[in-house]
């Protein structure tokens, strides 16, 4: 399969948007793009499961590589693995789900659903990316919209909010930059000359002072993508203020950019280093992990408690990378595809509890099932993914990263993960809290003639609980297509020490 | 196992019943799904009851077998670790499949009648379907984590039942306390699978009870050597486990979620909450009992948790008021029954206190699912779960008075009623083992013929009402067929039951066991129960001015009692004043204003610097070359100097 289609698709979709006059027109454009995108993502996942199956056992499968800027080595270098597979599904299940939460938008409705796209467009390229060059002119493609999304569209201190966020991304950019050029310097040095290209990167052998110094500047710049502690503070401004579709996109999409690049450059490329700085990656990640869920607790906003939930469960996310197992790494790629699916279901839900109530604080609603039990069902859906519930996509990825932790060997990794799993306590009472002060008790007056959801709000509730409902009850499939993608620097779990 | 491949439908049916009626819930009548419903747990208990036979006629070398019908792997996370979800069928699975589909059944034929005329009946039953589903998922487990997937979809069920009434603010706290709870115990529950896995190697039952129980094995050497804090791997492991156990069936501290969960609709409270959910933590111990046995001090720690609660709860039910809590009381201690059984027993021979304990755990599902039925028809009724509105209704609803008397007689332990078999075993066996134990389990007995015979009296004698009410009962009397046939079919039950030959079909190793009949143990027992209800007669038979000065006269006591010695309170001060009210605050201004502020400084910071040298990028060309000759002169002068 060409995997520039999956590039190629959203670019057209661009076009037709600019191309139609009307709201109508640029919605309908979008919506046809992202199911086309779809298509092509569950045809990517059933041709790679065959071309696995006939036996190809190569790192990166349809792969293709173009000169792009020869003088300095610079590729369009395409390919995937089973992890690239797996978050090209997630991002075009949530683009397609954001399409549609947006269906109504009235403010400059064209240009809002070109920024959805565009900022989708980023991520299927830097996904399928293997040159750390395009990979980057990706990343950055995904971040200007994000920008633009909450000053226009948003809400409150929005003009803060998005600027924090740019800032702080920015920020974690400029240190990525600074190590992949200091990955193509020293592959010069210790390669076979400077390269960009991923998987002679992984092959050079770069020595381990340099792994030190570079892979704290590669793991930090994705990190605070992925709100690690003490880089997370974008998430709640950014998320207060961000409207709907750009909520779920930033958390189910662009948080995912950072744990695949922790995984796939950080932790991928400088193996040494990563296992040397696991510690202190453990402790950040478990301190994210607790805190982020004690502060939760706190938040009376139902939008900025997932937020700070997203802290707390992305931490998952970056300590199974950090735990250096097969088991957990595969942990932290199914828990950044649950959470990627489970919080755009839920801001989507918020967004949707806004738009009727007008308000985000729980003690302001009340009893909301009994006028909008669609509304609510996918609510606790979302509120008990997030709660690690059985049958839904949380619990295998939880368990996944707490089986492979604690099987490290080493009091501080099984203290770390007993840790991570109090913290599932702390998630159902904030979660239990929310869902009963505003689905529960009694209804208030002024909201007896509110709605339930129209049909492209079922729609998308329907397409996200579909992801989770599938990964939760029939999880082998996802597992196994992580799991042996997962570099060989990612040791084996060494069960029990006879 | 070829011949028994028909049971996977004692799991698809509850599960297709949950989807067909949750997605169509507001399709199709309440009436209908509860049907569908019903229906579909007579098939499964029809199959199971099948099952019961063709499994226990089975009989290969004197033992019953362990057959893993199915085993699919479902996720794997090693090579040795991985989830399977499989069906196991054994003594207790079959015992449990029995009792779960049986009182399932009843309570879904009883609930068609109770909530006759309930918009949201759909939604119910389909939340019952799913617990079934559930339930009969975590019985017939064949691995830990199998049970810990049910165990907390069980949990969940549980939680949407007992906010069934959602927009009553008591419902909502108790359904959440409940699945908190429940779920504070389980991360014990997970950790303590998690070291399993660790030190065992796998999650499977059967390979984890060869492994540990076999001294000479390598994970039986690691698992019981050095450990952490001085205690064994091995050790942690099933204490943190029995924790999962202790929070689903409410043994102390844990059960403080149970009486709250009374909120829910009262056949959910004789399914969920009397008969079958809250009996999972003894299970779970007697599916792992060999592992216990090998582990003196967790076996201990079993018994005197149990030991405990049957006495604490007992003492507590003496002064409850209303109904329900004093049955979810009443649970708690006969569930503390069961745990100290197991917690006294031995293996094969010595296994009498395991075998007492899953004979009681049966009875007692089908007297205490009887005396919850019977609550709610006297609910149904009068509309008030307080006893003070209740009162001689012995004339009014004969059959449902009569049918209650059986099961109190039962749990009272009165020959020949099934509650004195099971009982006696356990208390035998505890006095074999641990005479203090025994005392407990003596006087609790005494305790439960008291408290039990002070309901009985309270709600179906006692002439006349503490308050008389202003509004004159309804006439319909008796409550509707649907409710009454479940309540009689199950009185059938506790009377027989009790006759079963228990001991020929589920014990520790799987081999019928020789049971001798103690008759001065026994009439020590049936004393102390007699001498429990004969107080009860002196003072709840009519209204005397007895209790209440007897109450005053315990005074400080009596409050405690009555309070549930404050453990609601300490809970509620460490959970809500501590951690909710002032470290998640504290937490949170951490958060906004050291954290956040470090990046709004790190940005001020740079905002302050460019001002200061924004000066100079003023655009004035006189000022560039201002700046220019002077830069030149400065270095001409060092030039020349240096």
């Amino acid at each position: 399969m060409n995997l520039t289609l999956l590039v190629l698709v959203p670019v057209i979709t661009l076009a037709g948007i600019l191309l139609v006059k009307n709201k109508g027109g640029a919605r309908t454009v979008a919506l046809i793009g992202s199911v086309v995108q779809l298509g092509f993502s569950l045809l990517l996942l059933f041709m790679y499961g065959t071309e696995r199956k006939s036996g190809n056992s190569t790192d990166f499968l349809f792969e293709t590589k173009q000169v792009w800027f020869e003088q300095w080595n610079i590729h369009y270098h395409t390919g995937v693995d089973g992890i690239s597979v797996a978050m090209i599904l997630l991002t075009s299940f949530v683009v397609l789900a954001g399409v549609l939460v947006s269906w109504n938008v009235e403010k400059l409705s064209r240009e809002f659903f070109f920024l959805l796209v565009f900022l989708g467009t980023g991520a299927y390229g830097f996904f399928i990316s293997l040159d750390l060059f395009t990979m980057f002119f990706f990343f950055e493609l995904a971040v200007i919209p994000k920008y633009l999304l909450i000053a226009i569209w948003g809400s409150g201190r929005k003009e803060y909010s998005a600027m924090k966020l740019a800032l702080m991304l920015m920020g974690g950019s400029s240190l990525v930059l600074a190590g992949i050029f200091g990955l193509y310097y020293y592959t010069g040095v210790y390669g076979n000359g400077s390269t960009f290209n991923l998987i002679e990167i992984a092959e050079a052998g770069i020595p381990l002072e340099i792994q030190s110094f570079l892979f704290p500047l590669m793991f930090i710049g994705f990190a605070v993508l992925s709100a690690m502690f003490p880089f997370h503070t974008w998430a709640p401004d950014g998320h207060s203020s961000a409207p709907t579709a750009a909520s779920m996109f930033l958390a189910g999409i662009s948080m995912k950019l950072g744990g695949y690049g922790c995984l796939r450059l950080a932790a991928n490329l400088f193996p040494e280093a990563a296992a040397e700085y696991s510690f202190y990656i453990i402790l950040l990640s478990i301190t994210g992990i607790v805190y982020g869920a004690v502060v939760t607790l706190f938040q009376k906003d139902i939008k900025l408690m997932n937020a700070y939930s997203s802290v707390s469960h992305c931490g998952f996310v970056l300590l199974g990378i950090g735990m250096m197992t097969k088991t957990a790494a595969t942990g932290a790629v199914l828990q950044m595809i649950s959470h990627g699916v489970m919080t755009a279901l839920f801001f989507a839900v918020i967004g949707m509890v806004y738009e009727r109530t007008h308000t985000r604080i729980g003690s302001q609603m009340g009893g909301l099932l009994k006028v909008m039990p669609f509304i609510g069902t996918l609510f606790f859906i979302a509120g008990l993914t997030s709660l690690g519930l059985p049958g839904f996509s949380g619990f295998v990825a939880e368990m996944t990263v707490f089986v492979g932790s604690f099987q490290v060997p080493g009091l501080f990794y099984k203290a770390a993960t007993v840790l991570a799993c109090a913290s599932i306590v702390v998630t159902a009472v904030y979660i239990l809290r929310a869902a009963g002060v505003t689905l529960m008790g009694p209804l208030k007056e002024e909201h007896a003639t509110l709605t339930d959801a129209a049909w492209n709000e079922k729609a998308a509730g329907a397409v996200l609980v579909f992801c989770i409902v599938v990964m939760g009850s029939a999880p082998w499939w996802l597992s196994d297509l992580i799991q042996a993608s997962i570099p060989g620097s990612f040791e084996p779990l060494i069960i029990l020490p006879h | 196992m070829e011949g028994y491949s028909y049971i996977i439908w004692i799991l698809i049916l509850p599960l297709l019943t949950f989807l067909v009626t949750g997605l169509g819930s507001r399709k199709i009548s309440p009436t209908l799904a509860g049907i569908i419903g019903t229906t579909s747990m007579g098939i499964c208990a029809l199959l199971s009851i099948y099952t019961a036979g063709s499994y226990f006629g089975y009989y290969s070398n004197g033992v019953y077998p362990s057959l893993k019908v199915f085993d699919l792997p479902w996720l794997s996370f090693t090579e040795n670790l991985s989830i399977h979800l499989g069906m196991v069928l054994d003594p207790i699975s079959v015992m449990m499949l029995v009792v779960v589909t049986l009182v399932s059944f009843m309570v879904h034929l009883y609930s068609i009648g109770y909530l006759h005329g309930e918009s949201r009946g759909g939604v119910y039953f389909s939340y019952l379907s799913l617990f079934s589903f559930s339930m009969l998922g975590l019985v017939v487990s064949t691995n830990l984590f199998q049970m810990y997937i049910f165990w907390e979809l069980v949990g969940v069920s549980s939680f949407l039942l007992i906010g069934y009434y959602f927009t009553k603010p008591s419902a909502v706290a108790a359904s959440k306390k409940a699945f908190i709870v429940t779920r504070f115990a389980d991360f014990g529950f997970l950790v303590g699978i998690l070291i399993m896995g660790y030190v065992g190697g796998s999650f499977e039952f059967d390979a984890i009870i060869s492994r540990l129980t076999n001294p000479e094995s390598p994970e039986f050497l690691t698992a019981t050597g050095a450990g952490f804090l001085g205690i064994s791997l091995l050790t942690w492991s099933l204490v943190l486990i029995f924790m999962g156990g202790a929070g689903k069936s409410a043994m102390f501290p844990l059960h403080i979620w149970l009486p709250d969960a009374m909120e829910g609709p009262t056949p959910v409270s004789a399914l969920i909450h009397a008969a079958t959910m809250v009996v999972a933590g003894v299970f779970l111990v007697a599916r792992l009992f060999p592992v216990f046995f090998q582990v003196p001090v967790a076996l201990d720690l079993v018994a005197w948790v149990g030991a405990l609660s049957a006495l604490f709860a007992a003492i507590i039910a003496c002064t409850q008021t209303d109904i329900k809590r004093i049955l979810a009381y009443s649970t708690m201690s006969q569930i503390g029954y069961m745990m100290f059984g197991l917690g006294v027993s031995g293996m094969g021979e010595a296994g009498l206190g395991y075998m007492g304990s899953m004979f009681h755990l049966f009875t007692h599902a089908m007297f205490k699912a009887l005396l919850f039925l019977g609550a709610g028809a006297v609910i149904h009724y009068v509309h008030s779960n307080e006893v003070s509105d209740m009162g001689a209704l012995r004339k009014k609803m004969p059959v449902t008075g009569l049918l209650f008397l059986l099961a109190c007689l039962s749990i009272s332990g009165i020959p020949p009623f099934s509650g004195f078999f099971s009982k006696e075993e356990i208390l035998t066996a505890a006095l074999m083992k641990n005479p203090v134990v025994y005392g407990i389990g003596l006087f609790t007995a005494g305790l439960t013929a008291f408290y039990m015979f002070r309901l009985y009296y309270l709600i179906f004698w006692h002439n006349k009402p503490y308050h008389d009410k202003p509004s004159p009962l309804p006439r319909k009397k008796e409550a509707p067929l649907t409710m009454m046939v479940p309540m009689i079919l199950l009185g059938f039950a506790t009377l027989v039951s009790g006759f079963f030959p228990f001991n020929n079909f589920v014990t520790s190793d799987g081999k019928p066991l020789e049971i001798t009949f103690h008759a001065d143990l026994s009439a020590i027992a049936i004393g102390v129960s007699l001498t429990g209800i004969a107080l009860a007669s002196v003072f709840y038979l009519r209204p005397g001015p007895w209790p209440d000065k007897i109450a005053t006269a315990l005074g400080g006591f009596f409050t405690t009692v009555y309070r549930k010695f404050y453990i609601d309170e300490i809970y509620t001060l460490v959970a809500k004043k501590f951690i909710i009210g002032t470290v998640s605050p504290v937490a949170n201004w951490f958060d906004r204003n050291v954290v956040d502020g470090l990046m709004n400084f790190t940005g001020t910071v740079m905002g302050v610097f460019s001002d200061s040298i924004k000066v100079w990028q003023s655009g004035k060309i006189h000022g560039y070359l201002l700046w220019f000759f002077a830069g030149s002169m400065i270095v001409l002068i060092l030039m020349f100097i240096l």
